[in-house]
């Protein structure tokens, strides 16, 4: 048997603190309170993190507010680009050790974070650096918000970061960033890089903590833009708290994607893309493509495929650099994850999963299967969030539109097909930001990411993206 | 395909059924295709791993040599090569075969005897293919009974693209009539069918006409053996098998240069056709300088250091 020895990238290029302060006006700061980030894979501490108070969030509105007013809107397009490319380039020269922090603190495998995070982190500054001096080419007479605050989920902690920032300083903004509590040590990695890179203080400001934390940020009074993505549910209530005030608002939430796939499709490449619809990522991703909707016909044979392919997945350490599937990011995902899944049982629906060993420590969820899903069981329905499959049948591209389009979310969907009019007719029909054709899951900074009803509003990524940082 | 249709060449006589078997086949998505390989390619495989690798990398190894300056002087060299890869190290495994003009297969056949080393040789107009099949014939039959043990035939390349499936068809099942017990590989010629649906097709039409093993290139056309195009002829013997219950083995050959590059065709068949493909019966790498790549990386894993290119010899 030819067994892959063990290959795990080295820790040694990252250096993580025993405590992190707030980065506010260009300095860390310890706050009052502080909470632990531990590693996913091996419960282990990795540090302790100042939590944001009120009055925290007030010194870092400040310090953007300041920042605003002196430096950053009064500063020419261009010389704004010349901090943004050269941030670009420290993340290409520090990659490496992002992509390991990243791993170790998020749990997902390092191939991911080296090959698809990071690349795209970096191609996300350069793309928003180069509009920053044409942004009248997007819009006419393009002015900044002002201080925009913004808050990032645990998924893709300093791609998401990346989203926010580079498109808001490119139009002259400021911002306040909070990223998860599970999730904050990129965030400060990047803080760092600011300073490197000589951005005028207060530009930037990182604030960690938790919901409460996220919460002073979006209803404080001097923020000008609120950006969030997340889930629906906090989605919801930021919507409320924003509602009647002159805030910009934009957000990025749930999706359970549907994945389509025709009788006539490429099913090699068709297996690929279910695989990496649901499993990139360990499925933390909004728009994984969590519903496969198979045409009847083949759905026997495609499941055979798939199921042999699931079994060739790679489950464990993240820094392994032969692991396909990480860690889940923590014990609150965990219990969610198995939740759904085993009332997806009750539900009647067949569970699956390869044979796959999981180690003693830490948080891990083998990827898992469901057939004889009904449209009206909850895993269907509800974002799980996890590595976990739910497969629908449909018989017409007709049935197959309305099962794709029969869910609150409308963030991302994938057709397989080798008949281009099919793509396009699906296409046309689908409610959902994005509609991948014969891939999925794939990210380019040039072309807009967002979503439809429930999956949040405003668009990020590409010259629509400015729009949501410009008046 | 999920239905229980049994494939042979019993139910595939005519040329419109053989059209449309193939032409049924489920296409290949080139940007998909090309992103697993590259995936895969980024395997880490490190210490036991790789030591492993390396020594099923040279049992795997069809040396080669195909220049019309060959002589029986250099093929007896070839052999010696082949038979003892490393003089000084007597646990270096022998190659699984050297491949030949066929006028040479004697002379190999004399050098190897006793070796356990399998002497292939390319026939049918090697490497165009293009001569009357009376011709390939002849080549095939003087080569069998030379002594070879295999036979790396090649298509005919023109009549494949113009459609004419049949004539492929009935060519490789003649040749495989005049091979015998002696194994035959067919050469698609990759490079010439240039999309993936034509290497998937006439990978199918290789297998139903009779091949025992399907291989990407004669080495003479560039590109020759890619790593995307042996994912899809590794999908077409994994499907293949499962479907008629027979095995074929792959060889991509040209091309490959690096122990890293052999590695990355190993990884992609353990984790495509599987584990059952992963031994010299089931898959061959024709190539000819890597052997000495692989002996170097060898002694560098065995001693610690790395010897230079003249510890090796060059045959």
């Amino acid at each position: 048997m030819f067994e892959y020895a063990p290959a795990p990238e080295s820790r040694d290029i990252v250096d993580i603190k025993p405590s992190y302060g707030l980065f506010i006006d260009g300095e860390f700061a310890d706050a009052e309170h502080s909470f632990k980030t531990v590693n996913p894979a091996t419960e282990e501490v990795l540090a302790e993190v100042s939590e944001a108070g009120a009055a925290d969030v007030d010194r870092a509105v400040a310090a953007a507010r300041r920042a605003y007013d002196m430096v950053w809107s009064k500063m020419a397009g261009g010389e704004r680009a010349k901090y943004l490319f050269r941030i670009a380039r420290l993340i290409q020269e520090r990659s490496r050790e992002l992509a390991v922090l990243e791993s170790i603190d998020n749990g997902k495998p390092i191939r991911e974070s080296r090959d698809v995070d990071l690349p795209l982190v970096a191609a996300h500054f350069f793309y928003y650096a180069g509009w920053a001096d044409k942004l009248e080419y997007a819009v006419a007479d393009p002015r900044p918000l002002g201080v925009a605050g913004q808050v990032i989920p645990w998924n893709f902690p300093l791609l998401m970061l990346a989203w926010k920032i580079a498109p808001a300083l490119a139009c002259g903004n400021t911002v306040v960033l909070k990223p998860a509590e599970t999730t904050p040590l990129t965030a400060l990695a990047f803080a760092d890089i600011c300073r490197q890179a000589d951005l005028p203080p207060g530009v930037v400001n990182i604030i960690t903590g938790a919901g409460q934390t996220g919460r002073a940020l979006v209803e404080h009074d001097g923020v000008d833009k609120v950006a969030f993505t997340g889930s629906t549910d906090v989605g919801r209530q930021i919507a409320r708290s924003v509602a009647g005030t002159p805030k910009r608002l934009t957000l990025e939430l749930g999706g359970k994607a549907a994945n389509v796939v025709f009788d006539d499709a490429p099913l090699d490449q068709a297996v690929e893309g279910i695989v990496n619809g649901i499993f990139f990522n360990q499925g933390h991703v909004c728009c994984a493509g969590s519903r496969l909707l198979v045409q009847e016909s083949i759905a026997e044979e495609l499941l055979d495929r798939l199921k042999t392919r699931m079994a060739t997945l790679r489950v464990g350490d993240p820094l392994d650099k032969n692991t396909d599937i990480g860690a889940i990011n923590s014990a609150a995902q965990l219990n969610k994850i198995r939740m759904l899944s085993d009332i997806g049982e009750q539900e009647g629906a067949t569970r699956w999963s390869p044979p796959c060993e999981l180690p003693d420590r830490g948080f891990w969820f083998a990827p898992t299967l469901f057939t004889d899903v009904a449209q009206s069981h909850r895993i269907a329905q509800d974002e799980i969030f996890g590595p976990v499959l739910s497969v629908l049948t449909f018989r017409t591209p007709q049935e197959a539109v309305e099962k794709a389009n029969n869910t609150p979310y409308g963030l991302s969907a994938g057709v397989w097909t080798d008949k281009g009019s099919r793509i396009l007719w699906m296409a046309q029909r689908l409610r959902a930001g994005v509609v991948w054709a014969n891939t999925f899951n794939k990210f380019d900074p040039a072309s807009p990411f967002g979503g439809y009803k429930e999956s949040g509003f405003g668009r990020e990524g590409g010259r629509h993206g400015l729009e949501a940082y410009l008046r | 395909m999920g239905d229980a249709v049994s494939v042979s060449t019993e139910t595939l006589t005519g040329a419109a059924e053989l059209r449309r078997f193939l032409h049924g086949l489920p296409g290949v998505d080139q940007v998909g295709a090309e992103e697993r390989a590259a995936r895969l390619a980024t395997r880490s495989i490190k210490t036991s791993a790789k030591a492993y690798a390396i020594d099923l990398a040279i049992s795997m190894v069809d040396l080669t040599t195909l220049e019309g300056a060959d002589t029986p002087g250099k093929v007896r060299a070839l052999c010696a090569k082949a038979a003892h890869p490393d003089p000084a190290d007597a646990s270096v495994p022998k190659v699984a075969a050297i491949c030949v003009y066929s006028d040479l297969v004697a002379e190999a056949v004399r050098a190897l005897e006793g070796t356990g080393v399998g002497v292939a040789s390319v026939a049918t107009a090697f490497p165009s293919g293009r001569a009357p099949l009376e011709a390939k014939l002849a080549d095939t039959r003087r080569a069998v009974a030379d002594g070879a043990s295999e036979i790396d035939m090649v298509i005919d390349r023109g009549a494949f693209l113009s459609g004419d499936f049949q004539k492929v068809f009935e060519e490789i099942a003649a040749i495989k009539a005049e091979c015998g017990e002696v194994h035959l590989k067919v050469i698609l010629e990759t490079g010439e069918l240039v999309t993936y649906d034509n290497v998937r097709r006439a990978s199918w039409l290789a297998m139903l006409a009779g091949a025992d093993f399907i291989k990407t290139s004669t080495g003479k056309v560039s590109p020759a053996a890619t790593l995307p195009v042996t994912l899809v002829m590794l999908e077409a013997v994994r499907d293949f098998r499962a479907r008629t219950g027979r095995q074929v083995g792959v060889k991509p050959a040209g091309g490959i240069r690096t122990t890293k590059d052999a590695i990355k065709y190993l990884v992609l068949v353990n984790e495509t056709a599987g584990p059952d493909w992963l031994s010299p019966e089931w898959f061959r790498l024709g190539a000819s300088s890597v052997l000495n790549d692989l002996l170097m990386q060898r002694r560098k894993l065995t001693t610690g250091v790395y010897a230079g290119p003249d510890y090796f010899t060059l045959d």
